[in-house]
C-alpha cells in the first residue's frame, strides 16, 4: 500500500533506494482502479506511463501527482469538468504543469471539479459529483473537490488544485486534508481554464504541511506568460518547517458569527496549542465577511461572463447549449452587472468593498503575525446539498472569501475530527501577501503538536 | 428649403505598430508578410483556455511617443480593460483596449486649414481577419489569426474638422508622422491604417454641435475619405432641407459606386461590457519616462522645417515636399550645411530639387549634388506662367523668324532664346527655357 506514503516519506524512500517511483505509481494506479468508479476522483487518467523514467535526480522523483481538470496539460484531455471541452486535448501546458513535470511530477491524472470551477461542492460538475472518502453519504467540497478527495483517498501522493474563493482551502478542510493557497500572483496562472481572473490562485493539496510546502517550492515563481505573478524572489518553502513560533502574535477572527457557536468552540479550544508552544493568542474582530459575498459574487460572476464568451461554439466542438445551468446563470449575472449604467453600481462598488478588506487586513496585520478561522462554518454537507441552493458556494466559502479577494495567502489544516461522522474540521491560517512562510511555519507547528493529521501516525 | 451649413467632422483613425511582436505574446507581428495564414499564432493570439496577455512595452512607448509628437498629455496612471463583444475574428469574445485611462489625451495636430484637437490615444489589439471563399463548391468562413493581437492605437479627434479637404490633410499628416516616428508602415491598401469619419451638418449661425452623426468605417483611402465625407454632406443636407433629422447610424464607403450605405443603426449598437482586465496589471507611468521618450523623440518635419527657413532661408513650401524619413532629412540637412559653407543659396538649391532641375537620389554624396546644382549655372528662378507670357510675346513679335523656323531653319531658336532672355531681363535655366521654347515655337 505505497499509496498511503506522505510525499516526503515517498522521497526519502527513494533517496535510500528502497523503493522506486514506479512501483508507488503502480499501486496509485491500483487503488485508482479499486476505488474511483464510486468516489468518482478523477475525470480522465494518463495512459502514458513512459514519463517515469530516470527522475530520482528530479525534486519529485517521478511521484504521482494529481491534477485538477481546469489545468492545462498538453494532448492529455482537459474539461474543466464541463461537456463544452469534452474533447479538448490542449496544445500547450498550463505554466504549472510544466513546472510540475520538470520538477519530475507524473500527473497521474485529472481531477474533478465543480463545472468552470463554479461551485463548492463538485455536485456542478457535468460529469457526475465527486464523494468524500471520509464519509460516502458527504460532499468533498469544492471547487477543487476531486483534487481533495483524490488526497484523502490516496488515490494519489500529492494533488494541484486551483482557488478563487475556497477553492483549494475549503475541499481541503472537508476532506481532512491540507490545503495552501498561495498569494495571488506567486503561481503562474498561464494555462488555467480561468474563472476569476483577478483571484484565481493554483496551490498545493497535500497530505501535511510539509507535503504542501515541497509541492509548492516545484509550482511557485515568476512566469514570463503570467503578467501578474509577482517578480519577487521564490524562498525555499521547506525551510519553514519545524521552526519555533515562539513569540508570534496570532489573532483569531470570525468566531463571534452568528451560527458559528459550536464549531468556533472548538476552534478557540484549538488555538490554546500555540500558546502552549509560547504564541500569543487573541480573539480580534475583522471586517464581517458577510460583504465578501456579495464583492465576491459580483466580481466572479463578471469575469466569468467574460472569461467564457470564447467558448462560443466556434473552435471547441460543443456549442454553448452544453453549458451546464451553473454556468448560464453566472454568466448572465455577470453580464448584467457589467452592462452599461449597471457596472458602477455593480462591478466599481464591488472592487471598492474589495478595498476595504485589504485595508482592514493591512490593520490586523500591524497587530498580528498570522490571523487565525475556521476554514468552513460546518462539516462535510450530505449529498445533494448544494441543489436549489444559487448561493450554495458563497456561504460555504465566506470565511475565507475575504482572504482570497485581498489576495492574501492561507493554509488549512485538520482542526477537529467527528469520529462518529468521520469527517473533519479545518483551521485557515492567513498571511500578509507573500508570506507563505508564515502560514506553512504557523500550519507545520499545529500540525506536529496535533493530532488530527490522519497520516501523521501512520 | 434649402439653408446653408457647415461640416461638423471628427475621425477616428486606427493603425498598426510595427514592433517586432504582437500586442500580447511573442507571435511575430508580420501579417501582411505571413507566408500561409496561422502560422504568426501561439495560444495566446488563438485565445486558448487558460491563455494569458503580457503587454508589449515597446507598443506602450511608441503610443506615448506619438502622443508626445502630437502634444497631448499622458495618463501616469493607465490601465488596459476588455470590451466584450461576439465575432468569429475576434478569438477571446472579447478585445483588449483602453476605456476611460488612455495612455494620451488633449492633443493636436496643426493643418494648413486650422488645428484638429486630439481627443485620445489608446492601445488595443487588432482582430483576425476572415477569408470568406469557395472551396471545392463549398461557401466558407475561413479565420487567419496571424493579424490577432497586433498592436493597434486608434487616434480620436475632437469635431474640428470643417472640410473634406481637412479631413485629407489631416489623415495624410498623421500618417506621415506615425511613419516618420518609425512605428507604423500604414499601408491603407493592406488595412496597415483605417480611416472612420463622424459626420453630421449644422445650420451656418447656429451654436454647438448637431444633434446626430452618422459614423462613415473602413475607407481605405485619402480620396475615398474625401470622397465619401463630400457624399454625406450632400446626402445629409438633402435630409435636413427636408425638415428630416439623418438617423444615427454606422455606414460603410461603396468605392465602385462611389456612395456610403447604411449598415447599422444606434438601436443595435453594441454594450460592450469594458471592465478593467483582471489579467493586466495597471500601468503606473513615471515623469522621468516620459521625458526619457521625449529626448529621444526626434524633430518632427513641421519643426525641421522652420528652423531650416531660419538657418538657412529655405522656404517651408520646398522643405516640407522634400523628405519623410529621419535619414532623409539628415542628409538634406547635411547638404544645406555644406551649401551655406561654400556661400551657396540653399532655398534655390532646394527649389532647384523639388522642380527636379537635376535627378538625385539621398544615397547620392551632398558634394555630388552641389555639382550638379552649379552646372544649372546661376540662373534666376522664374514661374514657368511668366516664362510663356515673355515667349509668346516673342512669338508674336516676330512672324517672320517664325514662318522661317517652320520652314525649317531651325536653328532660329537660338534667336528666339536671346529675345525671351531680353524680353525677361533675367538669367533663366536654360533647359528649362529651350523645352517650352520648342513646345511653343512647334505650336
Amino acid at each position: 500500500m505505497l499509496n498511503t506514503l506522505t510525499l516526503k516519506k515517498a522521497l526519502d524512500k527513494i533517496s535510500k533506494k528502497e523503493l522506486t517511483a514506479k512501483q508507488i505509481v503502480d499501486d496509485v494506479k491500483a487503488e485508482i482502479e479499486k476505488k474511483n468508479g464510486e468516489l468518482n476522483a478523477y475525470l480522465t487518467l494518463n495512459d502514458n506511463g513512459t514519463e517515469i523514467g530516470n527522475l530520482e535526480d528530479t525534486p519529485l522523483k517521478g511521484l504521482p501527482i494529481a491534477v485538477k481538470d481546469n489545468i492545462c496539460t498538453r494532448d492529455l484531455r482537459t474539461t474543466a469538468s464541463s461537456t463544452v471541452l469534452d474533447d479538448f486535448k490542449p496544445q500547450y501546458d498550463a505554466t504549472i504543469s510544466a513546472k510540475l513535470k520538470n520538477a519530475g511530477g507524473y500527473i497521474v491524472g485529472k481531477t474533478n471539479l465543480d463545472a468552470w470551477a463554479h461551485g463548492s461542492s463538485t455536485e456542478t460538475s457535468q460529469y457526475g459529483r465527486t464523494l468524500n472518502p471520509r464519509n460516502l453519504e458527504h460532499l468533498p467540497g469544492g471547487s477543487s473537490g476531486g483534487s481533495a478527495a483524490a488526497v484523502a483517498a490516496d488515490l494519489c501522493i500529492a494533488a494541484l488544485g486551483t482557488e478563487t474563493a475556497g477553492s483549494i482551502r475549503q475541499p481541503s478542510a472537508w476532506c481532512g486534508v491540507v490545503g495552501l493557497k498561495p498569494t495571488y500572483g506567486r503561481c503562474s496562472r498561464y494555462g488555467v481554464i480561468a474563472m476569476a481572473s483577478s483571484t484565481d490562485s493554483p496551490g498545493p493539496i497535500a497530505k501535511t504541511v510539509e507535503d504542501a510546502a515541497i509541492l509548492l517550492n516545484a509550482i511557485a515563481g515568476h512566469d514570463p506568460y503570467d503578467g501578474t505573478t509577482t517578480a519577487e524572489e521564490t524562498p525555499d518553502f521547506t525551510s519553514y518547517l519545524n521552526q519555533d513560533i515562539k513569540g508570534m502574535k496570532i489573532g483569531v477572527i470570525y468566531t463571534e458569527l452568528e451560527g458559528l457557536e459550536d464549531v468556533s468552540k472548538i476552534l478557540l479550544d484549538q488555538v490554546k496549542v500555540f500558546e502552549k508552544l509560547g504564541a500569543t493568542v487573541e480573539t480580534v474582530k475583522a471586517m464581517d465577511p458577510h460583504h465578501s459575498i456579495g464583492v465576491y459574487t459580483i466580481v466572479q460572476r463578471g469575469e466569468v461572463s467574460s472569461n467564457l464568451g470564447r467558448f462560443d461554439g466556434i473552435r471547441y466542438g460543443n456549442d454553448r447549449s452544453y453549458f451546464g445551468h451553473e454556468a448560464k446563470n453566472r454568466i448572465m449575472l455577470g453580464t448584467y452587472t457589467l452592462s452599461k449604467g449597471y457596472a458602477d453600481q455593480y462591478y466599481n462598488t464591488a472592487q471598492k468593498v474589495r478595498t476595504l478588506y485589504i485595508e482592514d487586513y493591512k490593520r490586523l496585520f500591524e497587530k498580528y503575525d498570522v490571523l487565525i478561522s475556521l476554514t468552513s462554518p460546518g462539516f462535510a454537507k450530505k449529498i445533494g446539498a448544494s441543489e436549489g441552493s444559487a448561493m450554495f458556494g458563497e456561504l460555504e466559502d465566506m470565511l475565507v472569501e475575504p482572504s482570497s479577494i485581498a489576495g492574501l495567502p492561507g493554509i488549512s489544516v485538520p482542526c477537529y475530527h467527528d469520529k462518529e461522522t468521520n469527517l473533519y474540521l479545518g483551521m485557515n491560517i492567513m498571511a500578509p501577501m507573500y508570506r507563505e512562510d508564515l502560514v506553512i511555519k504557523v500550519g507545520d507547528a499545529y500540525e506536529k503538536n496535533s493530532n488530527w493529521n490522519s497520516w501523521r501516525n501512520k | 428649403m434649402k439653408k446653408d451649413y457647415h461640416l461638423v467632422c471628427g475621425m477616428e483613425v486606427h493603425a498598426e505598430l510595427k514592433t517586432e511582436s504582437k500586442m500580447f505574446c511573442g507571435c511575430k507581428n508580420d501579417p501582411f508578410g505571413a507566408k500561409e495564414p496561422n502560422i504568426h499564432t501561439c495560444p495566446v493570439c488563438l485565445g486558448m483556455p487558460g491563455a494569458l496577455p503580457v503587454a508589449n512595452k515597446k507598443a506602450i512607448e511608441w503610443t506615448i511617443k506619438l502622443g508626445l509628437a502630437l502634444n497631448c498629455k499622458i495618463n501616469l496612471f493607465s490601465k488596459f480593460d476588455r470590451k466584450n463583444y461576439y465575432y468569429p475574428d475576434l478569438p477571446k469574445a472579447y478585445q483588449i483596449s483602453q476605456y476611460d485611462l488612455p495612455f494620451c489625451y488633449g492633443g493636436v495636430l496643426e493643418t494648413s486649414f486650422g488645428p484638429v484637437g486630439i481627443t485620445r490615444i489608446h492601445l488595443e489589439e487588432d482582430t483576425g481577419k476572415l477569408l470568406h471563399k469557395n472551396v471545392d463548391g463549398k461557401d466558407l468562413s475561413l479565420i487567419d489569426f496571424n493579424r490577432s493581437s497586433v498592436p493597434l492605437i486608434e487616434i480620436v479627434t475632437e469635431p474640428d474638422i470643417k472640410s473634406p479637404e481637412q479631413a485629407k490633410e489631416y489623415a495624410k499628416n498623421l500618417r506621415d508622422i506615425i511613419r516618420y516616428l518609425d512605428i507604423g508602415d500604414c499601408d491603407m491598401e493592406q488595412g496597415g491604417m483605417r480611416l472612420e469619419a463622424n459626420i453630421s451638418l449644422q445650420e451656418d449661425g447656429v451654436e454647438g454641435l448637431p444633434s446626430y452623426k452618422t459614423e462613415v468605417k473602413n475607407i481605405n483611402s485619402f480620396r475615398f475619405m474625401e470622397q465619401a465625407i463630400k457624399f454625406e454632406m450632400e446626402r445629409q443636407a438633402e435630409i435636413l432641407d427636408a425638415n428630416g433629422i439623418p438617423p444615427q447610424e454606422t455606414r460603410g464607403w461603396d468605392a465602385k459606386k462611389g456612395i456610403t450605405f447604411a449598415q447599422r443603426t444606434k438601436e443595435d449598437a453594441a454594450d460592450y461590457r469594458y471592465f478593467p482586465d483582471p489579467d493586466l496589471a495597471p500601468i503606473h507611468l513615471t515623469e522621468e519616462f516620459i521625458n526619457e521618450l521625449k529626448a529621444e523623440l526626434p524633430e518632427l518635419p513641421v519643426q525641421i522645417c522652420e528652423r531650416w527657413q531660419k538657418v538657412f532661408g529655405v522656404e517651408t513650401r520646398f522643405s516640407s515636399l522634400m523628405f519623410s524619413l529621419p535619414s532623409e532629412a539628415e542628409w538634406l540637412e547635411k547638404l544645406f550645411v555644406l551649401a551655406q559653407n561654400k556661400n551657396l543659396d540653399s532655398n534655390k538649391l532646394a527649389g532647384s530639387m523639388v522642380n527636379k532641375k537635376f535627378s538625385f537620389s539621398f544615397n547620392d554624396e551632398p558634394e555630388e549634388i552641389l555639382k550638379k546644382f552649379a552646372e544649372l549655372g546661376q540662373t534666376d528662378e522664374v514661374k514657368d506662367d511668366d516664362l510663356l507670357e515673355a515667349i509668346k510675346k516673342v512669338i508674336a513679335n516676330n512672324g517672320d523668324a517664325l514662318a522661317k523656323y517652320k520652314a525649317g531653319q531651325t536653328q532660329l531658336l537660338n534667336f528666339f532664346f536671346g529675345q525671351t532672355m531680353r524680353e525677361l531681363g533675367k538669367k533663366v535655366d536654360a533647359a528649362q527655357l529651350r523645352k517650352l521654347l520648342e513646345t511653343e515655337l512647334s505650336k
